[in-house]
């Protein structure tokens, strides 16, 4: 009887860790178990992307529609290349749309928001993003400051 | 030269209780319950006894930490405009270190004394040797249990803590602090990954569990059968289980997380 | 005389100090033999070296034909199965009840099935007289009743030999009386060998057929119950009558009084 009961509470501890751990995999690192290939890929080429990482989110409006699935150095063309994965539902991006890395924040994450084009073709899956702004490098802005000051 | 003497046999006597340890848990590792039914049962009693009878004080501290860390949290980064960040500053800080290295200190001072405290009354009061004396192995009955719930049930433990933390560290934030619980779960999201730092955390734990639990059992064992000893043994349990923790926390985190 | 345990020419030393400085001890088949002597002269000790819990540092030590000291692992645990060890404590498992301390044995060395050893643990705790206790917990019996359990429990896989680690010690006169007769009729109705270390010289005496006392890590006298009580060696007749000085003096050395008094400070 009493090893009944232990075994009962042994049972409900051992549910309580897997509940906790599926917690953590499913909303903390958000291992969504939702269809990613649901939607489609756009590409784009920056000068320099300094800072932005996989899984970065992707705006429009300040509205999230996907996130950054790849970063790769494109050696033709000595840039960096970024594949998006966009969710399905928002499928009217025209094709002439630019593309920016902005940051959240002063010290938060980077993150890419789309700038609506006015195009009546819009992107399909495979398509790229021509028109880019690289990512605000404080060396560089500076840089730039300094020398405009001085003439 | 006489410094120089005690310094050596220090060394020798810390080898050769290091040695004797790893015996010790060789022994009992290979000798494991012979029947299944047996081993089973044997196996529950002590998850019982370890993981249930210390899943309130890990729930309570996990509760209190993750609370506290919001608060900090939001108390720092809203210098910086950047107060939606609490979440993935939460949930970092509680799954790379303070779920696993708490729960192995709480862990330590709860369940390690209690494993010492049990095996060395049971050497006091002759059931160890009564155990060999009937012609069963003590390692294999005694021990070998407790080593495996011990090595099971704290990464659990770990895990729940971290979820417990990071829950009530939301409800601060979100429904105290006013942060977006949007932006909330998705900086957290977006930061968190699944094999570096839950995976990893877990990995800690595990490491940690071991530590820990061949202290408590081996200092139990080998404890002066009197209830003086039993006391010695369990402070050395909870001290040496903390720093061995400690310890192996530095070294973990510099292999894992060390390639700036 | 048919010896079940031989001891010849053993010592054991623990650190610098020898418990034992090489006694031989033999103990016959099927008999009562009670092993006296004054406290510290490590009988206790004597036990665990029958059961090889520890080696002697000389001599050899042979129960039932096997060399205990010598014997691996495997067979040293064969042959604790013919062993019954009565600890002074008792030394029941705390975290099971006495039925379960009882079975344990049973569920470890045989091939039993549940039914089988739920009547031979009845059978066993009847004969101590705690059929009705059987699902105490241990902390839950007075010191008499847990030493009748733990001898419940030593009997359980019917050893051929029983030995009793202080029986007497801390009991009450009723109790002594209960343990003295079950020790009797255990050891004439089943033909098992007793070993039985005391220092309570009556109970030991009533009951033994051969009779050991130690002192000094030295034997010194074995023989009958008889011949102990007719002995007239100066150390037995001490032990025995329980005078306060003799051989045995009842001042640890010590510098001289007189000149301890008029030390000055």
């Amino acid at each position: 009887m009493k090893d009944k009961q232990a075994g009962l509470l042994v049972g409900f501890f051992m549910l309580m860790g897997l509940a906790a751990f599926v917690y953590l995999a499913i909303q903390v690192s958000g291992l969504a178990f939702t269809d990613r290939s649901n939607g489609y890929t756009l590409e784009a080429r920056f000068d320099d992307v300094g800072g932005l990482t996989e899984r970065a989110k992707i705006t429009i409006a300040g509205v999230t529609v996907g996130e950054v699935s790849r970063i790769e150095y494109d050696k033709d063309y000595y840039m960096g290349k970024v594949v998006m994965n966009i969710y399905a539902n928002v499928d009217n991006i025209p094709k002439d749309s630019s593309i920016a890395i902005l940051t959240s924040g002063l010290i938060g994450e980077k993150y890419l928001g789309i700038s609506i084009g006015a195009d009546d073709e819009v992107l399909t899956d495979g398509d790229e993003i021509y028109d880019t702004q690289s990512a605000l490098v404080l060396e560089n802005l500076i840089g730039q400051f300094l020398f405009k000051s001085g003439e | 030269m006489v410094a120089v003497k005690t310094l050596f046999t220090r060394v020798t006597t810390f080898v050769e209780s290091l040695g004797l340890a790893g015996i010790f848990l060789a022994q009992s590792l290979f000798r494991l319950p012979v029947r299944f039914e047996e081993a089973c049962l044997l196996y529950i009693r002590q998850v019982y006894s370890v993981g249930v009878l210390s899943l309130i004080i890990i729930v309570v501290s996990g509760g209190f930490i993750g609370m506290v860390l919001a608060l900090q949290g939001f108390s720092i980064l809203a210098r910086y405009g950047s107060e939606s960040a609490v979440g993935q500053l939460l949930a970092l800080t509680l799954l790379r270190e303070l779920g696993p290295v708490v729960t192995g200190l709480l862990f330590a001072g709860r369940a390690g004394s209690a494993l010492t405290a049990e095996i060395g009354l049971m050497k006091t009061t002759e059931q160890l040797s009564s155990y060999e004396m009937m012609g069963i192995d003590p390692l294999r009955r005694v021990v070998a249990p407790r080593l495996l719930a011990g090595i099971t049930c704290m990464p659990i433990l770990a895990v729940i803590f971290s979820a417990v933390g990071i829950w009530s560290g939301m409800l601060v934030s979100v429904y105290w602090l006013g942060i977006h619980d949007g932006s909330f779960w998705s900086l957290m999201q977006q930061t968190v990954y699944f094999d570096r730092d839950i995976f990893n955390g877990v990995i800690k734990s595990f490491v940690f569990a071991f530590a820990v639990v061949w202290i408590a059992v081996y200092q139990g064992y080998v404890c002066h059968p009197t209830s003086e000893g039993i006391g010695r043994a369990t402070t050395r349990t909870v001290v040496m289980g903390s720093l061995a923790i400690l310890g192996l926390d530095f070294l973990l985190t510099a292999a894992m997380f060390g390639d700036f | 005389m048919d010896a079940y345990i031989d001891i010849k020419n053993m010592s054991f030393h623990r650190g610098d100090r020898a418990i034992y400085d090489g006694i031989s001890i033999q103990i016959p088949k099927g008999k009562i033999t009670a092993i006296m002597g004054p406290s510290g002269t490590g009988k206790t000790t004597l036990l665990r070296l029958i059961g090889g819990q520890i080696k002697p540092s000389h001599g050899s030590v042979v129960v039932d034909g096997i060399d205990i000291p010598n014997a691996n692992r495997k067979a040293l645990f064969e042959a604790r199965k013919k062993m019954g060890m009565l600890f002074q404590s008792g030394a029941l498992f705390s975290d099971m009840t006495v039925f379960e301390n009882v079975a344990l044995p049973l569920e470890e060395h045989t091939d039993f099935d549940e039914a089988m050893i739920r009547d031979i643990v009845t059978i066993k705790l009847q004969s101590v007289g705690l059929r009705g206790a059987a699902s105490m917990m241990p902390s839950e019996l007075s010191g008499g009743m847990a030493r009748r359990a733990a001898l419940a429990r030593a009997i359980a896989l019917d050893p051929a030999l029983v030995m009793y680690d202080e029986p007497f010690a801390g009991q009450d006169p009723i109790s002594k009386g209960v343990l003295v007769e079950m020790i009797q009729r255990l050891n004439s109705a089943a033909n098992i060998t007793s070993v039985l270390v005391s220092h309570d010289v009556e109970e030991s005496l009533s009951i033994a057929d051969h009779v050991c006392i130690l002192s000094g890590g030295k034997v010194i006298l074995q023989g009958s119950a008889e011949e102990v009580r007719s002995s007239e060696d100066e150390q037995v007749v001490q032990f025995l009558n329980g005078l306060a000085d003799g051989p045995v003096p009842f001042h640890y050395p010590a510098k001289d009084y007189q000149t301890e008094l008029l030390e000055t400070r």
